[in-house]
């Protein structure tokens, strides 16, 4: 399978690359784990491939109580992060750690991988529970969105045309925090059936889960169960089902997570 | 509008000619010669197209050659010389790690990215890096032991 002709720019710059996606058919291009096999199966038909990926957005950075993850950033790498380890961030590498396989997480990138918003995909959780925001720029000038006002459905974003995702912010949760991505996944593919990020601070615990709806799903009351969350069901695993594998990946990130705020977890 | 660009495979630098649609392993297939990347799944699933960019693990059916413009790619043919045998696919015929052999250019390559960065790994480590490579006869058993061997045998 080939994909149907386009024509390839390389940006060398964030603004070059915002200048070139101002027509009107074209794709930005990170580490082509979804992109590619879309427009090889000739679902996604751009004109024009912006490929991002000799830009320098990649790696971590400290800046005001916060973490900034550049948008190149591969799972891979962020498997492996030090500074994501403790501080209740410890889901980040969890989630990373078990995304498609070896060679898909040393090209898929954190940016690409949210802004493409499968429904399945598990960082949603992750960045949803984490309160993490995703820094935008055009050439307008940049914003920050929140995650959880960023996914609006199926591969659907608020992000406009024109706009791209060149970081995404971590805040710092409270000392005596800790943080666990679980998921009960479909055995060919490894996207989630369930999937749940918990961050459990002494404040209280944030849950959201993913594959279970359109998009990440915030939990208000994980022990007072999801009656009122509409989950779908399909082939792999039946609405009933899913409910049901649901509150287990719920229960296991707040285990997990609970552990570690309290130290005794790895 | 076919394109020039210049790869470094495996070790040599190579000019050719692509379209902005043509990937990686067809680049290496029918622009190199070199068929040791196969075309399994042509999904991104099954693994056997893997090759090594930077060193790092990849599926050349998914990455565009132009993608690869300037890097250094390693495929199963530069692991050694003609006649001889990279430590990594010695093991596996000590072991029985290939049957067919359809996966096992993929299968090696991944190890070696595996190795590369832990050169000591336990069984769940060697099957967690191998979960994108199929394959479809000897069973994953003997595979997990030859990596095991080829990490012993290179340490």
């Amino acid at each position: 399978m080939i994909p149907a002709p386009f024509r390839y720019h390389r940006a060398t710059s964030v603004e070059d690359a915002l200048e070139a996606l101002r027509e009107p058919d074209s794709k930005a291009l990170a580490g082509g784990m979804s992109l590619l096999p879309l427009m090889k199966l000739r679902i996604g038909r751009p004109e024009l491939v912006v490929d991002l990926g000799r830009l320098e957005l990649a790696g971590i950075e400290r800046a005001d109580g916060a973490y900034a993850i550049g948008a190149l950033t591969t799972w891979d790498a962020l498997s492996r992060v030090e500074e994501l380890r403790g501080e209740g961030l410890e889901a980040i590498a969890d989630c990373a750690r078990g995304i498609g396989d070896l060679q898909v997480r040393n090209r898929g990138t954190i940016g690409g991988g949210l802004a493409h918003a499968d429904p399945a995909a598990d960082m949603p959780a992750v960045a949803v529970a984490l309160g993490l925001e995703l820094v935008a720029r055009s050439a307008e000038g940049e914003r920050t969105i929140a995650a959880s006002d960023f996914f609006l459905g199926p591969f659907t974003t608020a992000l406009a045309a024109g706009e791209l995702v060149t970081a995404v912010r971590v805040p710092a949760p409270p000392p005596g925090s800790g943080s666990a991505y679980a998921k009960v996944e479909h055995p060919a593919s490894g996207f989630a059936l369930a999937g749940a990020a918990a961050l459990v601070t002494p404040a209280g615990a944030r849950v959201a889960l993913t594959g279970i709806a359109g998009g990440p799903v915030p939990v208000a009351d994980p022990e007072a169960g999801f009656g009122g969350i509409e989950v779908y069901g399909d082939r792999f695993a039946g609405e009933e089902y899913r409910r049901h594998l649901a509150r287990v990946v719920v229960r296991r990130a707040l285990e997990r997570a609970r552990a570690r705020a309290e130290g005794r977890g790895s | 509008m076919p394109e020039r660009i210049q790869l470094v495979v495996n070790g040599e630098p190579r000019t050719l000619e692509v379209e902005p649609r043509t990937l990686l392993v067809h680049a290496l297939r029918d622009g190199l010669g070199l068929t040791g990347a196969h075309v399994g799944c042509d999904t991104s699933q099954c693994g056997a197209c893997t090759v090594l960019v930077e060193g790092r693990a990849v599926k050349s059916c998914t990455l565009l050659a132009l993608q690869a413009e300037g890097a250094e790619v390693t495929t199963i043919e530069g692991l050694a010389p003609a006649d001889e045998l990279h430590p990594v696919q010695q093991a596996f015929v000590e072991h029985h790690g290939l049957q067919c052999g359809f996966c096992t250019p993929g299968m090696i390559l991944t190890a070696l990215d595996l190795l590369s960065r832990d050169p000591d790994p336990d069984e769940a480590a060697i099957r967690h890096a191998l979960r994108g490579n199929l394959c479809r006869c000897t069973g994953y058993q003997p595979i997990v032991e030859s990596v095991r061997a080829a990490a012993e045998a290179l340490s």
